[in-house]
């Protein structure tokens, strides 16, 4: 599903060159758990970000089933997400002036969808949200508004969930019911996960992990 | 297909963010601004063609056609064709008798229905009421006015001959609309029915007659009338309208233009301030939207497409709403101008309507599609890094195509490039100006180390959000300028204008009054206790040479340059310029001439005769040729009523030609006797009365001032909205901050502090730019519009700056109050 070859990322700051990530390689197989974990600052942040093609390598290359990522340009790399990608963020990002409903509408009404509303109000009622479709994020408790996320992230079908710290910014219990969700859904729909977190017990709980540290894979 | 997609799901996103409050500021300011333009349009257009119609009623209709042969008759078919009113009329000097005595009248000739425009006014008995005449002579009649009776010394009953017709008196005519155009009609009146003409046996091969064609109706068929009628004039034909007849009603009416072009012009840069800082402060809000967009994979062009399809939907729906906003206030303003206008206002067209739209549309698309198109660019990662901005240099396109459009706006609202965009220069100069001047304040003010934390932390702010700070001055500062420019600076100039003509301003002129009687005029005035007006010495002269090249009018195409050289000119000589006058190029000779072969010439007939300065003109007066240097030309305040001349000379030139004196002077009310004495007294003077001229201007500004008021209530709200988005374009990242520093302890009365301290030095920064730009508006309306001297106003600075911190330390700390109350948990979570 994921083939990562020599991924190597550098940023100028003032005069100094700074390596985030060097020579990373790695595979991920179609349905596995992978967790990505390290220490702060590590580059797992960057990875996710190269991995979703929402930045560009200074070296080596990404092949999402089967596709490679840099050769495309910015549009070509939108549309491979439109089609196979899914994303849950550590701080949620729901759009403000959008509903619960209107948030995870938003997808497939991007791509044109027919029925978007019967899609995502299914989708809202499976992760326990079926009574608040017409809230708004900021009359919503954080983990609920991180379940919008999911559903949000599902609604599209991706092949693969990529996810930046999605307990982050919840209390443990709530972060506990979070990654089941998560979880539950990856099995049901046979998605790829790959998941960025500090959290041990969480990385325990997906098949692999690659750790990450000053930028290399050990 | 997909277009169609786009366009729901933009609609759609739209209707989301306009139910969230998201588009509240910006829809806004779209209204507000086309409001205030479409009012604008609506008033301009209407009362510009009140006015014009009230002043055609010293015309007697809305358009003449004259000559001195007759008229085809296409003329009158034409002009009913295109549904006018015609009436005809045949004017010439003749004698009349009556009792033995002879007088030379001026025999006029109508067709029921004159006239047209304006009010005849008739007396059964000389200074008996006089009532409105309802038709005109009737056949075998003629009526006859004060002048005439009395000079004839008619009774009632009595005959008057015209001709070889003998016809009754029948009335005693006491106010004629078209009595005060020009100089030829000051002869004493008859009037009399057409059918009676032929018996008279005064039209003849030789007669001096002028033949008239009096056309009135819509603006619109006018309109057509004059555009054709242009094409059709033949050799000594020509169309007489009101600003040719009237060099005192054109003054006033551009000066109304004016005024009134340059309420819109302020409106027009008021909203493009208010929806610049409203589309500024709706994009940050949706950097996170369209970052979102991108990780869920939508190319780059359906980001910008979908941003661009709801601000254009946004700017049709907020420019309707403005539109009928603007017709709404159109219809309280006939209410408000109906007790003042005495004629009915025309309706309006559809034209300021589309003008609004325009306007609308294109100030939001102007100022917001750069910044969208930006949107687009922006990184994807920004999901993952929230610190990631806008992409660089967008900010500044943005700014260059808003100001493109303002511009084009102005000059399209001012109608010429030169004014257009001197207006639009003055403006940019000023904000750049005022920019400069803010970031030089703001670095000073934040060297220094006050006392308490509160202070230095308010300044720190201020510099470390240095543009957005600047911005906030520049916009507040504007918005302020447009509140005191509206206030005090208005009703200045308002009292400067109507002091500008004064009740007791002239309302007659005595033309031809010869050198030896100038004593016993003085001593006629004196014996009145009436203050003996001022003599201006008058030599009349023909231009027969432009720098020794023989002058014809066939030379020149337009109608008042063929005229003006077909006519005499007036010439006079002076030392010092009449201090109503204002010297636009070259420079005047002074108390002592170096050479007396010059000229100063009226500016407006320099430019139609295309004379410049350094041209040597030749003039013939009764024989005797000369010739001068322009070495200056002026501009002349014709609406002042005093005498002015086209061309002034220095002493010494003018002195052997045979020459006259004119003087002016006002006659109160109800004095018409003094006028028979001075007739009697002096039979060779031409009296002219320019009463009802004057009365007519007076009016004019009255209404114009009111006019002007109920148009700045409108710019007065473009200003507020002005000051609401300068003070919510920084809201958010203010709560923000002020938020993280409850959470790190900082006491409610600290934060108040800070905010107001940071609030009153940004309202003090603005109140200074505001005082400075309000004088400075001051002195262009006052110095090029009114042509008054204008006093730099000290109560604009103690106000405005007063005004300016107090507001807005007020309204910027109620922006922010929310901080100090609610849970700051709760702020972090709406923001974030």
């Amino acid at each position: 599903m994921v083939r990562v070859a020599g991924l190597t990322k550098q940023v100028t700051t003032g005069d100094s060159e700074l390596t985030i990530l060097r020579d990373v390689s790695f595979s991920i197989a179609s349905g596995e758990a992978v967790a990505v974990v390290g220490a702060s600052g590590s580059g797992k942040s960057t990875l996710l970000g190269l991995l979703a093609g929402l930045d560009t390598p200074t070296a080596g290359t990404v092949q999402i089933d089967g596709e490679d990522l840099f050769v495309l340009d910015e549009d070509g790399r939108a549309a491979l997400r439109a089609r196979l990608l899914g994303f849950v963020f550590q701080a949620f990002n729901l759009l403000p002036a959008m509903t619960a409903l209107e948030n995870v509408m938003l997808p497939l009404e991007l791509t044109g969808a027919a029925d978007a509303a019967t899609e995502a109000r299914n989708l809202l009622e499976r992760v326990g949200l079926g009574q608040r479709l017409t809230h708004y994020p900021k009359q919503l408790s954080g983990g609920e508004q991180q379940r919008v996320a999911i559903a949000r992230a599902f609604v599209t079908k991706p092949r693969l969930l990529l996810a930046d710290e999605p307990t982050g910014n919840l209390d443990a219990d709530t972060g506990a019911g979070i990654i089941q969700l998560m979880f539950d859904l990856n099995r049901e729909r046979g998605t790829t996960l790959v998941l960025v977190t500090h959290d041990m017990e969480l990385s325990q709980r997906c098949g692999r992990s690659l750790r990450l540290a000053g930028g290399m894979l050990q | 297909m997909r277009f169609f997609n786009d366009v729901g799901l933009a609609l759609r996103l739209l209707a989301r963010d306009w139910r969230a409050g998201e588009l509240t500021l910006v829809a806004v300011a779209v209204v507000v601004a086309v409001a205030s333009v479409t009012t604008v349009g609506f008033f301009a257009d209407r009362v510009n063609q009140a006015l014009t119609r009230q002043a055609n009623q010293l015309l007697g209709a809305d358009l003449v056609v004259s000559g001195d042969r007759p008229l085809d008759p296409q003329f009158t078919t034409e002009a009913q064709r295109l549904g006018l009113q015609v009436t005809e009329m045949l004017r010439f000097p003749s004698m009349a008798a009556a009792n033995s005595e002879n007088v030379l009248a001026e025999i006029k000739a109508v067709t029921e229905g004159y006239p047209q425009r304006g009010e005849l006014r008739i007396s059964d008995a000389l200074y008996a009421p006089d009532r409105p005449a309802t038709s005109i002579p009737a056949a075998g009649t003629v009526w006859v006015d004060e002048k005439l009776f009395t000079r004839l010394q008619l009774k009632a009953g009595d005959t008057v001959e015209v001709g070889q017709s003998h016809l009754p008196v029948g009335a005693i005519i006491t106010q004629e609309p078209d009595s005060a155009i020009g100089f030829i009609n000051a002869g004493p009146r008859v009037m009399l029915n057409m059918a009676d003409l032929p018996a008279t046996g005064l039209v003849q091969v030789g007669s001096r007659i002028r033949y008239r064609v009096q056309v009135a109706g819509t603006a619109t068929a006018v309109d057509r009338y004059r555009v054709w009628v242009y094409s059709q004039l033949g050799p000594g034909q020509r169309v007489e309208t009101i600003q040719d007849a009237r060099p005192e009603i054109r003054s006033a009416l551009e000066r109304a233009e004016k005024f009134l072009s340059l309420t819109a012009l302020l409106s027009v840069i008021l909203a493009a301030v208010a929806i610049a800082l409203a589309a500024r402060r709706y994009l940050q809000r949706h950097l996170d939207a369209c970052a979102m967009m991108r990780c869920f994979g939508v190319s780059r062009g359906k980001v910008v497409r979908l941003h661009v399809l709801q601000f254009v939907a946004l700017g049709a729906g907020a420019s309707i709403a403005g539109c009928l906003a603007g017709l709404l206030a159109q219809q309280g303003l006939a209410v408000w101008l109906g007790t003042l206008v005495t004629v009915e206002l025309p309706t309006a067209g559809p034209r300021p309507a589309v003008h609004g739209f325009v306007t609308g549309l294109a100030l939001l698309l102007g100022f917001a599609v750069p910044p969208l198109i930006a949107l687009g660019r922006v990184s994807p990662l920004r999901v993952l890094r929230r610190d990631l901005g806008l992409p660089g240099g967008s900010g500044w396109l943005g700014y260059v195509l808003g100001a493109a459009v303002i511009a084009g706006l102005i000059i399209w609202k001012a109608g010429e490039l030169r004014t257009g965009g001197l207006v639009f220069a003055g403006f940019a100069v000023a904000m750049v100006v005022a920019g400069l001047a803010a970031w030089a304040v703001i670095a000073l003010v934040s060297r220094l180390r006050g006392s308490g934390v509160s202070w230095r932390f308010g300044i720190a702010n201020l510099r470390r959000r240095r543009l957005a700070s600047i911005l906030q001055v520049v916009a507040l500062g504007i918005g302020i300028m447009a509140l005191l420019t509206l206030t005090i600076i208005r009703s200045e100039l308002l009292q400067l204008w109507q002091a500008s003509l004064p009740a007791d301003a002239p309302n007659r002129f005595i033309v031809n009054i010869q050198k030896d009687q100038v004593p016993a005029l003085n001593k006629f005035f004196a014996t009145r206790n009436i203050a003996a007006p001022e003599l201006h010495p008058m030599v009349r002269a023909r231009l027969t040479g432009i720098n020794d090249r023989a002058v014809s009018s066939s030379d020149y195409s337009d109608d008042r340059a063929r005229r003006l050289v077909d006519r005499e000119f007036n010439l006079s000589w002076a030392t010092t310029m009449q201090p109503d006058n204002l010297l636009v190029a070259g420079r005047w000779w002074g108390e002592k001439p170096q050479r007396r072969d010059q000229f100063s010439m009226e500016d407006g007939i320099a430019r139609a005769l295309g004379i410049k300065i350094g041209d040597r003109l030749t003039f013939d007066a009764a024989g005797s040729v000369f010739a001068a240097e322009v070495t200056s030309l002026r501009k002349v305040d014709w609406d002042s009523f005093n005498v002015n001349f086209f061309l002034v000379a220095p002493p010494g030139l003018l002195e052997d030609k045979p020459l006259s004196y004119v003087t002016s002077f006002y006659l109160p009310p109800g004095q018409v006797e003094l006028l028979n004495a001075l007739v009697k007294q002096f039979p060779n003077f031409l009296l002219i009365d320019v009463a009802q001229v004057l009365i007519q201007v007076q009016t004019m500004i009255t209404q114009v001032s009111r006019a002007v008021q109920f148009v700045f209530l409108f710019t007065l709200m473009a200003g507020l909205v002005v000051l609401y988005a300068a003070i919510a374009s920084t809201q958010d990242e203010r709560l923000y901050q002020a938020t993280i520093m409850r959470t790190l302890g900082a006491s409610r009365s600290q934060l108040a502090r800070a905010n107001l301290s940071e609030f009153a030095m940004i309202g003090a920064l603005a109140g200074i730019i505001a005082a400075a730009g309000a004088n400075a508006l001051g002195y262009v309306l006052a110095d090029r519009i009114i042509n008054v001297g204008y006093s730099f106003s000290p109560v604009v600075w103690a106000v405005g700056l007063v005004c300016s911190i107090v507001g807005v330390a007020a309204a910027g700390y109620l922006g922010t109050r929310r901080v100090l109350s609610v849970a700051p948990l709760r702020v972090l979570r709406e923001l974030s």
